[in-house]
């Protein structure tokens, strides 16, 4: 702990005595020697300190599992399509005790998908019980990449074919997105 | 002084068969120091090497050590390479000790590798300068092609053994199987599960029909039911058996003939593949399920709930079961009650993204703790664990030589007490005074370190992620446990202090392995300085592409000679990626721009 203060009262001190090789304003090179606070994309974010269980953390390298395995849950997630071609795809809600599945290619658009999804999820006990308020909540859905999207963005085709499963979030969580 | 003068006058040739007894390397290692005398008679009689860093000592002067060399085991890029946390192009080159052994040691027979990336060039090198070559294992190995299998499958007069685990292959087609002479009968394992692509089936059948001494078989993922039917029925005597893929329609001949194939098989004892598994196929192993120590669920998440409580239910001789977390708790307690004689367990994750109501949690370790005593290794992957399940599963297996458990969370306490899990790991590190290899995970104190340190004597490997507060965890690391002989670190706040704490240490271990802690430029030179026999490198990719920007897209190549980022001035730099390895090689001569030698 003593190091690391003493690292950032050094770090100080060599920024403002540091010969630059560019115009003045241009902090490319700064960046360049600085370390380890301005580190670009290669770097990861290190452990999650939001709550947010589902969403993405962009760890490199961990979970420590091999590339094989971690390609052939991904290889696994695309072949939910069923014989007759359908794209069944897994629905959670927080706080619900089980998922349902939904085939997407029978259905035509966002508001077909709200309104079955209503359907679905409305005698869960978290439904109607507490007169929550419909808008409290979000659909989210895990595209191909393994990012956590809002739904809605995208044509409704290119939503179904790369919607791998649909997560409905509530409360806080849901407000964050929108 | 006695003994050592009367056995100066025996003939070389006694002490020659002395030796032969000799089996482990550590042994022969240290006969070869007593005298000259004892070094020349052991070089030039020594038939296996193991290197287990393939940088520790230059390729010709281990082909030229050993003469006689017939098989060689070679490991090349760090461990977290699995992970991607080595950069593509690192090293590991298998090219210039297959040359060094092409020139020195004509009779080689064996070559295992483990990490190391391999050319087609050289894997034709291979075949063509050892005659009598027998067994090419390669494990998580890359850089070759399907045309490189084929060299060696046409190639070698007497293949016994082509086993390829994990490796990534370029697939170049499936006709490299048929490069497999008429002639020959070797064969005694075949392992190509790793493969991604398409195989001859025609060719596949050929090569086992005359093939009458297999005895392992691991296929890939596109031979199918009628593939494997025939094949099976080709080779009663098989022991080890990779399924391809077992989606069958149950109606089919394919699978009817299957079933009356597998009950041929009466040697069958291991088992794996299983990929796209239909409930249907899974009843068709039943039947030998009986005889089974070793089933690899891992690929088949179609294998769950009850199909895997009724399949697993059969295997009561099981020593070694992999399965994915998607076999539940429930899963799990059924292999505590019918599994009795287990000594391995892996539980892979299946869905890395949720904690579904079908993964593993604490009460299914605990499960498998109660009702399998003789447990000895474990790798389980969870969402959370806590101390007193921690320490109740030390208390029923106290004979973990292996223990590793992550937990997928970076930095999650115990979920009961919201306290770290020191407690619950040093219990493990307490009572299990062989434990060998350690992985630990969750969140984590100094105070785990101070246990291991206390406790673990015997610990040989320790693997650390997101864990610790200050110097003093790594230091009782390096101080108490004796027997380290790799060391492996991401993401935990030790820095200089701790590298520094005791310099001497590294030359008694294999490797050290630090990323993403908090260790600078200064401390890395203060290590390579003080320590000649070390290699010490850092990683640093950021810098390099930095390099490529400044010279406007012209791609400049840094040698190691070239100190211009080394030397810049500014030591205090976090160093990204450090391995530290004892050597007797010098600094590495193919390393590339990205890896600098302090």
């Amino acid at each position: 702990m003593e190091g690391k203060s003493s690292y950032g009262g050094n770090m100080e001190y060599l920024k403002a005595t540091e010969l630059k090789l560019g115009p003045p304003g241009t902090d490319i090179l700064q960046e360049a020697t600085s370390g380890v606070s301005t580190r670009p994309k290669k770097r990861a974010v290190t452990g999650p300190t939001e709550q947010h269980t589902k969403s993405k953390v962009q760890v490199v390298g961990w979970p420590p599992v091999r590339p094989q395995r971690m390609n052939s849950f991904r290889a696994r997630r695309n072949e939910t399509v069923d014989e007759s071609g359908g794209v069944y795809v897994k629905v959670s809600m927080d706080g619900a005790p089980y998922l349902r599945n939904i085939d997407l290619k029978i259905l035509h658009g966002y508001k077909e998908l709200r309104t079955i999804l209503e359907g679905m999820f409305k005698c869960s006990s978290l439904g109607g019980a507490e007169g929550y308020d419909e808008e409290g909540y979000a659909i989210t859905y895990e595209d191909k990449d393994g990012d956590l999207m809002l739904v809605g963005d995208v044509p409704w085709e290119m939503f179904v074919s790369s919607c791998k499963r649909l997560r409905i979030m509530k409360g806080s969580e849901a407000r964050g997105l929108s | 002084m006695k003994v050592q003068s009367a056995m100066f006058y025996f003939p070389e040739e006694v002490i020659e068969h002395i030796f032969s007894f000799l089996t482990h390397h550590p042994d022969r290692n240290t006969v070869s120091t007593v005298c000259k005398a004892w070094y020349k008679i052991e070089r030039l009689s020594r038939c296996e090497v193991f290197v287990g860093n393939c940088y520790a000592i230059r390729p010709d002067r281990a082909a030229a050590r050993f003469p006689g060399l017939r098989s060689l085991t070679l490991k090349g890029k760090p461990h977290f390479a699995d992970f991607d946390l080595v950069p593509p192009d690192w090293g590991g080159l298998a090219g210039p000790w297959i040359e060094a052994m092409a020139r020195s040691c004509p009779n080689l027979e064996e070559l295992r590798m483990k990490r190391m990336v391999v050319s087609d060039e050289s894997l034709e090198l291979l075949v063509h300068a050892f005659p009598n070559f027998k067994a090419l294992v390669l494990v998580s190995c890359e850089g070759f092609s399907t045309d490189g299998l084929a060299a060696v499958a046409r190639s070698c007069k007497s293949l016994r053994e082509l086993d390829l685990q994990e490796n990534e292959i370029e697939d170049r087609g499936p006709r490299w199987l048929n490069s497999f002479p008429d002639m020959c009968t070797s064969l005694v394992s075949l392992n190509f599960a790793c493969l991604k692509g398409e195989v001859n089936l025609k060719s596949l059948e050929r090569l086992v029909c005359r093939s009458p001494n297999l005895k392992c078989l691991r296929l890939n993922r596109a031979v199918p039911v009628e593939t494997l039917a025939k094949i099976m029925n080709q080779c009663p005597n098989l022991e080890d058996l990779g399924t391809g893929s077992l989606l069958a329609d149950q109606f089919s001949e394919a699978y009817v003939s299957l079933i009356s194939a597998l009950q041929k098989c009466k040697k069958l004892r291991s088992l794996s593949g299983f990929w796209d598994a239909s409930p249907l196929c899974l009843l068709a192993v039943y039947p030998i399920c009986a005889n089974l120590t070793g089933l690899n669920l891992s690929y088949a998440p179609t294998v769950q709930g009850q199909d895997f409580i009724n399949l697993i239910q059969h295997c009561v001789k099981l020593l070694r079961l992999w399965v994915l977390d998607s076999v539940g708790d429930k899963g799990l307690a059924v292999v505590a009650s019918a599994c009795k004689e287990l000594q391995e367990l892996r539980v892979f994750p299946s869905d890395l993204f949720a904690a579904g109501p079908a993964t593993v949690t604490e009460e299914g370790l605990v499960a498998i703790s109660t009702g399998c005593p003789k447990l000895n290794s474990l790798l389980y992957f969870c969402h959370s664990m806590t101390n007193s399940a921690l320490i109740t599963v030390s208390k029923n297996c106290p004979n973990f030589t292996r223990f590793r458990l992550c937990i997928l969370e970076p930095r999650k306490p115990d979920p009961a007490t919201n306290e770290p899990l020191d407690e619950g790991f040093g219990a493990v590190v307490k009572t299990c005074k062989n434990l060998r290899r350690f992985s630990i995970s969750g969140l984590l104190t100094d105070q785990v370190f101070y246990y291991i340190g206390k406790y673990a004597k015997a610990l040989e490997m320790l693997s650390i992620a997101f864990a610790g507060d200050t110097d003093q965890g790594m230091t009782y690391v390096l101080n108490g446990c004796k027997n380290l002989r790799k060391l492996e670190i991401r993401d935990c706040p030790f820095g200089d202090g701790a590298l520094l704490a005791d310099v001497t240490k590294y030359e008694t271990m294999r490797s050290l392995w630090m990323s993403s802690c908090d260790i600078s430029l200064r401390g890395c030179k203060a290590l390579a300085t003080k320590m000649p026999s070390l290699n010490v490198e850092i990683i640093n990719e950021w810098e390099a592409e930095m390099e490529e920007n400044l010279n406007n897209g012209v791609a400049e190549v840094i040698s190691n000679n070239n100190n211009k980022h080394i030397n810049n001035g500014n030591d205090e730099r976090k160093v990204e990626k450090l391995y530290v390895y004892r050597t007797v090689g010098g600094p590495r001569t193919d390393a590339p721009d990205f890896v600098w030698t302090l």
